[in-house]
């Protein structure tokens, strides 16, 4: 019979945890989300020999087993409850053998649990440069455990771990120190309460409810209540556990771990003196982010540009080969456009994510935040909101979920409600034909493009925003929170192409499905609105035929006014002339204003909507800028998108909050709609008086 | 004015003295910054603030604030 382990992958971050999970699975993976809540849940399986089957979480990352934040809590709430189905078997403790003291207290701590658990020692390829020995047998004793000594980047040591995996119920499950001695008597008084339980276990149910909160999903019903102890005492007997932890850790690896200081070769110094300078670690950083915003939008424009034109010739050949009819025109007209427009942002997200992942990988991160802290307390954010705001220009919502590891929460709810005005990669198609449109093809001082500046003014426009409004949030915000912060200096490393091609195809996914999917529904149902219409619709042909039937026009022209009819006649022009008053101010049209309303659900759709309601069959550019720049303003008269009109358009877009993901995501962090309902009120009424402002000021 | 680890030039050295456990967070501790444990200034950021440490090995960046907090003894 095959035999099935669940094993849990736990560790501090930057251990490597989680290039061992790549090495074990492969592309054998799932991400997912654990329910109810946006922690990432990666889970994966792989097979030892033919009778052993083994399924692997990969738990987020975590310093103890004292929860600050969503993330951590996973772990603790997984570990607690033996029913969930993926209580490990046996837990394998990665450590990164230049952090053994600080990995190894997480380590103390699960055994306390008394779940079997493996001691992974990472990177021990830098042992011999670094000058560490290690007195395995002796630690392997110490610790109560069995030892794997691995190394993710060589690929050295994973059949010795793979067989004690299989070989876990071997190892011993007796805690490896005392910690009931921080307070024996209060501990006497937790057993004789619980007589049948884990010391532990309790232990940690109480004071998991003073650090974060009460645990959802433990059997352990009513333990949290049992607080003989005032919140200070507790707290106060959790810091004394900590030391005693250290005090042991201490101890044991004075007798097994031994580091010659005098042979070790130290490159994180020699790095850090530059990349931490005061002026070269700012040169560098903005050379890196002029790096990343070359590849956004130059070098991503070859593949946008081949995807864009694949899909309009898509949707030609559809409608050619096609019976012709309504399914056919859903199809061309509908579908394969909705489609195309996700797929071209595949080339922007994946060059963000292949950065920011090498960024992660070589720990040059984590100087960005040291470099950029002060400087962003001064706007009420920290440095590690750099991230966010960076990655905001590809999308927001992983942006917003990048706001997690920032522990204070002031400084982390203005980073989440600031980080919509960066510009994502779903305005830029809006600023691209707009741009095209109104602004002049010609250059400045002979080098510049006056179109491509102006484009880079709208990124500069954005982090404006984003920096101004956080300044102004944190006068208004009246949240006090304990201002604490502090952040791992990890050793440099050349990043694992593995790693990072597993995160770049993992985070593209999750944006083709997810936001994806809202692209595409919307697509349908515009198209389904502009295609079918109450009353006079139906009676179109006739009605356009008796109109014109004295002006002897040609079948063409005919057939444009029939078009042109049929969609004011539809129900999208109904709702567009219903919402006309409102956005007329602005100097746009009813049609405009549909786009503008079917941009709430994402940003993306405008080009696509204009293009389904100028009755465009492709989504060539070209054409749509073609029939865009023929429209007529039909109070004024000339060309309807003029410089006015559309400077008003780039500052709308520039700052309304136009994403249901994004409202989504931020009420699942915030917790609340509170935040996202005025984000979506707030930022859309700044939009809507810059706009004004700026169409009546310069039309 | 007593001694933290604010005090401290880049390169100098100290060792952490006990401090009153309501004002330094458990992560702290978690991540090596225990009394006894010998602290170094790294670098200094911008403005200097925060500090990059070396607690024990550990290496860290605190804020200026929360390091006036955690009282030393240099040597």
């Amino acid at each position: 019979m095959a035999k099935h382990i669940n094993v849990a992958l736990i560790g501090n971050p930057n251990t490597g945890k989680t290039s061992v999970f790549n090495r074990l699975t492969g592309l054998n993976q799932k991400v997912g989300n654990y329910p109810g809540i946006t922690v990432e849940k990666k889970q994966g399986t792989c097979k030892f020999g033919r009778a052993c089957k083994v399924h692997i979480l990969d738990l987020p990352g975590t310093y103890s087993l004292n929860a600050s934040s969503l993330d951590e809590n996973v772990v603790i709430e997984l570990l607690l409850n033996k029913n969930d189905k993926d209580f490990p078997d046996v837990a394998v403790v990665v450590a990164d053998v230049e952090n053994l003291k600080r990995n190894l207290l997480l380590f103390t701590q699960i055994k306390d649990l008394g779940i079997p658990a493996i001691l992974a020692i990472n990177m021990s390829d830098r042992m011999k440069r670094k000058a560490i020995s290690l007195d395995i047998p002796l630690l392997e004793e110490k610790l109560q455990t069995k030892i794997a000594l691995i190394s993710s980047r060589k690929n050295l040591g994973f059949d010795n771990l793979k067989e004690l995996i299989e070989n876990y119920n071997q190892l011993s499950t007796k805690p490896c120190m005392n910690a009931s001695s921080i307070s024996p008597e209060y501990f006497d008084r937790l057993r004789k309460a619980f007589p049948n339980q884990d010391l532990y276990k309790l232990w940690l149910v109480i004071t998991q409810d003073v650090n974060f909160g009460k645990l959802d999903r433990n059997e352990l019903k009513g333990v949290a209540s049992f607080k003989t102890e005032s919140v200070s005492n507790l707290k106060r007997l959790q810091q004394k556990e900590t030391i005693t932890r250290y005090q042991f850790i201490n101890e044991t690896l004075k007798q097994t771990l031994h580091i010659d200081t005098e042979n070790a070769k130290d490159l994180r110094s020699r790095l850090d003196r530059v990349l931490t300078h005061k002026v070269w670690g700012y040169v560098i950083f903005f050379g890196i982010l002029l790096l990343i915003f070359q590849a956004i939008f130059d070098w991503s424009a070859y593949p946008m540009d081949f995807i864009d034109s694949t899909f309009a010739s898509l949707s030609e050949w559809t409608k050619n080969t096609m019976p012709v009819g309504d399914f056919t025109n859903l199809i061309a007209e509908g579908i394969i456009p909705g489609l195309g427009g996700i797929v071209i942002f595949i080339p922007q997200i994946a060059f963000l994510f292949l950065f920011i992942s090498i960024l992660e990988e070589t720990g040059y991160m984590s100087r960005v935040v040291f470099l950029m802290d002060r400087v962003m307390r001064r706007f009420g954010l920290s440095g590690k909101s750099v991230v966010p705001l960076v990655a905001g220009t590809a999308c927001a919502i992983p942006a917003i979920m990048a706001t997690r590891n920032i522990e204070n929460w002031k400084e982390r709810l203005i980073t989440i409600l600031v980080t919509p005005f960066t510009t994502c990669s779903a305005r830029l198609p809006v600023y691209l034909i707009i741009i095209a449109l109104v602004i002049p093809d010609t250059r400045v001082l002979g080098i510049f493009s006056l179109q491509g500046l102006t484009l880079m003014f709208m990124y500069v426009l954005g982090f404006g925003a984003a920096i101004i409004s956080a300044y102004l949030l944190d006068k208004v915000l009246k949240i006090r929170s304990k201002s604490f912060f502090v952040v791992e200096m990890p050793n440099y490393k050349l990043p694992l192409p593995k790693n990072v091609i597993i995160t770049v195809i993992e985070k593209t996914k999750a944006f083709v499905f997810g936001a994806g999917k809202i692209i595409l529904a919307i697509s349908i149902i515009l198209w389904v609105l502009a295609s079918y219409g109450p009353g006079n619709f139906n009676n179109a042909e006739e009605i356009i035929q008796a109109q014109y039937a004295s002006q002897n026009l040609s079948e063409e022209e005919i057939e444009m006014h029939i078009d042109s009819y049929k969609l004011e006649h539809s129900y999208i022009g109904h709702i567009g002339h219903a919402i006309e008053p409102a956005v007329r101010p602005l100097g746009y049209d009813w049609k405009i204003g549909i786009a503008l309303v079917s941009s709430f659900a994402a940003r993306e759709v405008f080009v696509g909507t204009l293009a389904t309601i100028y009755s465009v069959g492709s989504d060539d550019e070209q054409t749509i800028k073609n029939r865009m720049a023929a429209e007529v303003n039909p109070v004024l008269g000339g060309p309807l998108f003029n410089f006015a009109s559309g400077v008003s358009l780039l500052l709308f877009y520039a700052f309304a909050m136009q994403c249901m993901s994004t409202l989504a995501i931020v009420k699942r962090e915030t917790n609340s709609w509170k935040w996202p309902m005025w984000q979506l009120f707030v930022m859309t009424a700044i939009a809507y008086v810059v706009a004004l402002a700026a169409y009546q000021f310069l039309k | 004015m007593a001694i933290t680890i604010a005090s401290l030039k880049k390169g100098q050295r100290g060792i952490i003295k006990e401090f009153s456990v309501d004002v330094v967070p458990l992560k702290l501790l978690e991540m090596g910054c225990l009394p006894g444990n010998e602290v170094a200034l790294v670098q200094l950021a911008p403005f200097n603030d925060p500090l990059y440490l070396n607690i024990n090995g550990s290496h860290l960046a605190i804020r200026r604030e929360t390091a006036c907090m955690i009282e030393i003894e240099l040597i």
